[in-house]
């Protein structure tokens, strides 16, 4: 994808006809398109190999009936759909606030919305476990307590697509526009901020679910059976089941950012702005990074 | 308003509550740090009134706006809007209706929604919404283009449109916030003359803040002058203009000639004449400066040396070092053998064609009250 602009780039800038531009175009998103297919084409060869040399759909089919695995399934999409929600929810609102209230602010916390990517996992877990030991001893052992973890390891990306969809509005003219004719904060917050950052709402819940599906380490030394962390000890055994663990994931993020894409933005409006934040996403692919 | 009272009225179908109420601003002060943007403002504007603020950059016009529509808070002073003290309650309650200079149409909602907006919030039902809606849409001259959205409709467009969803919800006060300074002149005048129709025909009490003196001028009944946060004049645009309360007044509003001139018992000896002082003056007695408007000096060609030129008594001899033409009259600047600043002033269309840029003229003041700092 990121080889795309130098392509075109090049095929454009030497005054080549429209006809070179187009031959160049397809050869450039052919080249994209193969990169991108040949190893997942790849992943699906081997998972339904069988050790013989012949063809099966075994490792497919026991996706779901592998226990620990369908488990790990469940536990990751709860996950990912709460952590989508805890971090909308929380950042979003900040995020406002000090749009029209806090302005200084404004730099702090994008500073400390980003910090979490200059923190390596493994350190993140070092300084975390203590916290999750009175988190254990207060809510119990569930799996669903890496919400706090994944919500602050999502803030670099939610933060990202929420920014890029703020700067598109003139916040502070609508919202006072909105006051004025009788809109009170809540109304200001559901009928004209939220409508009008559908878009980047949506691409911030593809980036944190993709996070979330993605994420091995932190899981994987608190102890807690992701997908990440059951693909990586299913393949131990079963090489096959994983791979196929691994791009059923994949296909799920995929067909997610799809539909979210093709949501109906803004009914008949251009969909430009959500379209530009979710294209970062197939950057993040879930579940592959980890394991095998 | 009720809807009966509505369905009675006819052309504007009613927007708007007839005779307006009246707004009172007493003391308003607000402070940014150092920066004193309202310094004890007082304005009281009557029942379906339009007031303008006129006044330099950064002296407070916006500051006021806001804090009447209470998207700012005043440091000290109160808001009695139709007898009511406003001071505890918040922006969405108070039912006025703003347009920004800013474009502010809703990005999510196409013109015909937007104007709906404030009905919406308001619970009025889908189909009243709509009737409603349209209707103001009518006056503003855009059922035509009811279902753009922004990014489709021109600057002026858009801003009808936020005039048309202002005056939607039936405001109690119009807030208009240089609501056309971003647009070119033309349409800009065009928009003027009709907010001043809009306004003339719905009735409501209408504040507007602008920079430019002709759009207040010429829309406004009263015209309130600001400087530093305070209010210097306020009064119709014919008495702010030929009786300026304070200098700054004169100079802002308008062209004036500053003239050396002795002040004493009589009045004013400006340019040959006595004049009568304005109450504003600073000057009282001894030398001073007057301030004369370009059409309060008069011009002839000086006459062959002896006579000393108009009858009645002696001018001031100089020299027209500059013309321009206007049309229907010609502006021309003449320099005074005594020195000092060169004067403005308007020939008229005959005699402006028959001078030349070096003639001799006698100018002298006309026989009109004169501010004197
Ligand atoms: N939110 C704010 N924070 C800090 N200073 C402010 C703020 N709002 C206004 N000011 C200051 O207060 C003063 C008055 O501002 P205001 O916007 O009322 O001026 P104005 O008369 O509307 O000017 P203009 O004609 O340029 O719009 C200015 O000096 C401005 O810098
Ligand atoms: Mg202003």
């Amino acid at each position: 994808m990121s080889r795309q602009p130098t392509g075109t780039d090049k095929g454009t800038s030497k005054g080549a006809g429209p006809r070179t531009a187009v031959v160049v175009r397809w050869v450039v998103l052919g080249v994209a398109a193969a990169a991108a297919l040949v190893p997942l084409l790849a992943m699906l060869d081997f998972s339904t190999r069988t050790p013989t040399g012949g063809r099966s759909g075994g490792a497919w089919s026991s996706l779901t009936t592998d226990p620990d695995l369908s488990a790990a399934i469940l536990v990751s999409l709860q996950l990912a759909l709460l952590t989508a929600v805890v971090v909308v929810a929380l950042l979003l609102p900040t995020m406002l606030l000090v749009a029209l209230r806090l302005p200084w602010a404004r730099q702090p916390l994008e500073l400390v919305c980003l910090l979490p990517l200059a923190v390596p996992a493994v350190v993140v877990v070092v300084g975390v476990a203590p916290v999750y030991a009175w988190v254990v001893y207060l809510l119990g052992g569930s799996p669903l307590n890496l919400v706090f973890v994944y919500a602050v390891l999502s803030l670099p990306y939610a933060h990202r697509a929420l920014a890029a969809g703020l700067g598109g509005l003139d916040l502070r003219t609508l919202v006072e526009a909105a006051r004025s004719l009788g809109a009170r904060w809540p109304d200001v917050v559901l009928k004209v901020v939220l409508p009008n950052l559908t878009g980047a709402v949506a691409s911030t819940v593809v980036l944190v679910v993709a996070v979330v599906l993605g994420e091995f380490t932190v899981a994987s030394l608190l102890g807690y059976d992701t997908l990440p962390v059951a693909i990586n000890l299913v393949g131990k055994r079963d090489a096959e089941l994983s791979v196929a663990a691994s791009l059923a994931s994949l296909l799920l993020a995929f067909v997610l950012l799809l539909g979210l894409s093709l949501l109906p933005v803004g009914r008949r409006r251009r969909a430009a702005p959500a379209a530009a934040v979710l294209s970062p996403t197939p950057a993040a692919p879930p579940g592959t990074g980890a394991p095998s | 308003m009720s809807t009966a009272t509505r369905q009675s009225t006819t052309g504007a179908a009613g927007l708007g509550t007839p005779g307006g109420v009246e707004v009172r601003l007493e003391g308003l002060r607000r402070s940014f740090g150092e920066v004193a943007a309202l310094n004890g403002l007082d304005l009281t504007i009557g029942p379906g009134e339009l007031v303008a603020l006129l006044g330099p950059s950064g002296c407070g016009k916006t500051t006021a706006l806001r804090v009447l529509a209470g998207l700012e808070r005043a440091d000290a002073g109160t808001v009695v809007v139709g007898g009511r003290d406003l001071a505890r309650v918040p922006a969405h309650r108070r039912g006025m209706g703003m347009v920004f200079q800013a474009y502010s149409l809703l990005p999510h909602l196409d013109a015909l929604d937007n104007v709906a907006f404030g009905l919406r919030l308001r619970g009025v039902s889908a189909a009243e919404r709509r009737r409603r809606a349209g209707e103001a849409l009518e006056l503003v001259g855009l059922s035509a283009q009811a279902h753009r959205f922004a990014p489709q409709m021109s600057g002026g467009q858009q801003q009808r449109v936020a005039l048309a969803r202002a005056l939607a919800v039936e405001p109690s006060v119009l807030l208009l916030d240089e609501p056309f300074s971003a647009l070119d002149a033309k349409v800009r005048e065009q928009l003027r003359e009709e907010v001043r129709r809009i306004q003339r025909e719905v009735g409501t009490t209408t504040l507007l803040v602008t920079h430019d003196q002709e759009e207040a001028l010429s829309v406004a009944d009263r015209v309130g002058v600001v400087r530093a946060g305070r209010l210097e004049q306020v009064a119709a645009p014919q008495e702010l203009y030929r009786r300026p309360a304070t200098p700054f007044v004169a100079e802002f509003v308008g062209q004036v000639n500053r003239v050396a001139c002795e002040v004493g018992a009589g009045g004013a000896e400006v340019l040959g004449r006595r004049l009568p002082l304005l109450p504003g003056s600073t000057t009282t007695s001894g030398p001073g400066t007057a301030l004369l408007r370009p059409e309060d000096i008069e011009v002839a060609p000086e006459a062959g040396g002896s006579s000393g030129g108009a009858p009645g008594g002696a001018g001031a001899r100089g020299t027209v070092v500059q013309l321009v033409f206007l049309g229907a009259a010609t502006r021309a600047v003449v320099q005074l053998d005594g020195g000092g600043e060169p004067l403005v002033v308007h020939l008229a269309a005959r005699t402006g064609e028959h001078t030349a840029p070096g003639a001799r003229v006698v100018v002298r003041a006309a026989q009109v009250p004169v501010l004197v700092r």
